[in-house]
């Protein structure tokens, strides 16, 4: 997948800036731009952290609608994407919010978990173990493997591994520290690895945590 | 180097973030460790895995709601 942020140079300009440029001179079809660029990442995002499709769907409108009402306030030095980003997380929690009845969420909340830190399923995994599945069921490996991490471990793995934003980027689009995003990404990515191992492992491997629990017969 | 000082570099090492000398050491310890290469290369799996598959695919229709909300918008002044 290709990553979000095409580099460039210091002096050189990103090409979000003129878009967003051409939508303050009131040329919509740079907007329409602009989203078919990041819609699919955004609604991923508002999928993380609602885990709702529908509140998904409304939190990826209302992220855009807001980015558009709000574009004067966006300040040339920070990405597009990243304030957009900003954008949609509080969106996101928001929503969340609303379903939990007022019950505080954040992104920045430190969730201390035994779980992940330290690898304990040592299991290597079959060579290309993906082929061991249909799409589809791979499909709904990965996605209840994710859903198990707490909000902010979702987001920075999406943003760093999958999205492809650096450290400084995740940082700044989630208002967060740098060692912040780093200590959630190691801890997402080994609690990740650590869940799929129960699908992936190799056959005559000895299973180190209970048997997978997804319907999915092998 | 122990088990534990090569996890706390893990992410650097998957990242390419190593300086030259701490790479030998790492992968000095790799050499002897099983456990410690298993973690890295199924991480590193694990990330391919998710880079590949793009879970919750955008609804076809949502698209058009958001253009259309957004010209209704555009409407009332923009």
């Amino acid at each position: 997948m290709a990553t979000i942020q095409s580099i460039a140079g210091e002096n050189e300009q990103h090409p979000d800036v003129a878009l967003v440029e051409r939508v303050r001179n009131g040329d919509v079809s740079a907007f329409d731009t602009l989203v078919r660029k990041y819609e699919r990442q955004i609604f991923r995002i508002a999928q993380h952290i609602t885990q709702n499709r529908e509140d998904a769907e409304d939190v990826m409108q209302d992220a855009f609608l807001k980015a558009y009402e709000k574009l004067d306030q966006f300040q040339g030095n920070s990405k597009f994407y990243t304030w957009l980003v900003r954008i949609a997380v509080n969106e996101s929690l928001m929503r969340l919010r609303r379903r939990r009845t007022g019950k505080m969420v954040s992104i920045d909340e430190d969730v201390e978990t035994e779980e992940g830190s330290v690898p304990r399923d040592l299991a290597d995994w079959a060579p290309d173990p993906e082929q061991n599945y249909t799409q589809t069921e791979l499909h709904r490996i990965l996605e209840k493997t994710i859903k198990g991490l707490p909000p902010g471990f979702k987001v920075v793995f999406e943003l760093r591994d999958v999205q492809g934003l650096s450290t400084e980027d995740t940082a700044e689009a989630l208002g967060l520290s740098i060692p912040a995003v780093k200590s959630r990404l190691l801890r997402a990515r080994l609690q990740l690895r650590e869940r799929l191992t129960r699908y992936f492992r190799k056959k005559n491997s000895p299973a180190a945590v209970g048997t997978a629990d997804l319907g999915v017969e092998k | 180097m122990t088990c534990t000082e090569f996890l706390a570099m893990l992410d650097d090492m998957i990242d390419d973030s190593v300086t030259t000398g701490m790479r030998a050491d790492l992968e000095e310890h790799l050499h002897g460790c099983e456990h410690c290469e298993v973690t890295l290369n199924t991480t590193r799996k694990t990330i391919q895995i998710y880079r590949s598959h793009e879970i919750y695919e955008m609804p076809p229709g949502l698209r058009e709601r958001l253009h259309l909300a957004i010209m209704a918008r555009c409407k009332k002044g923009c």
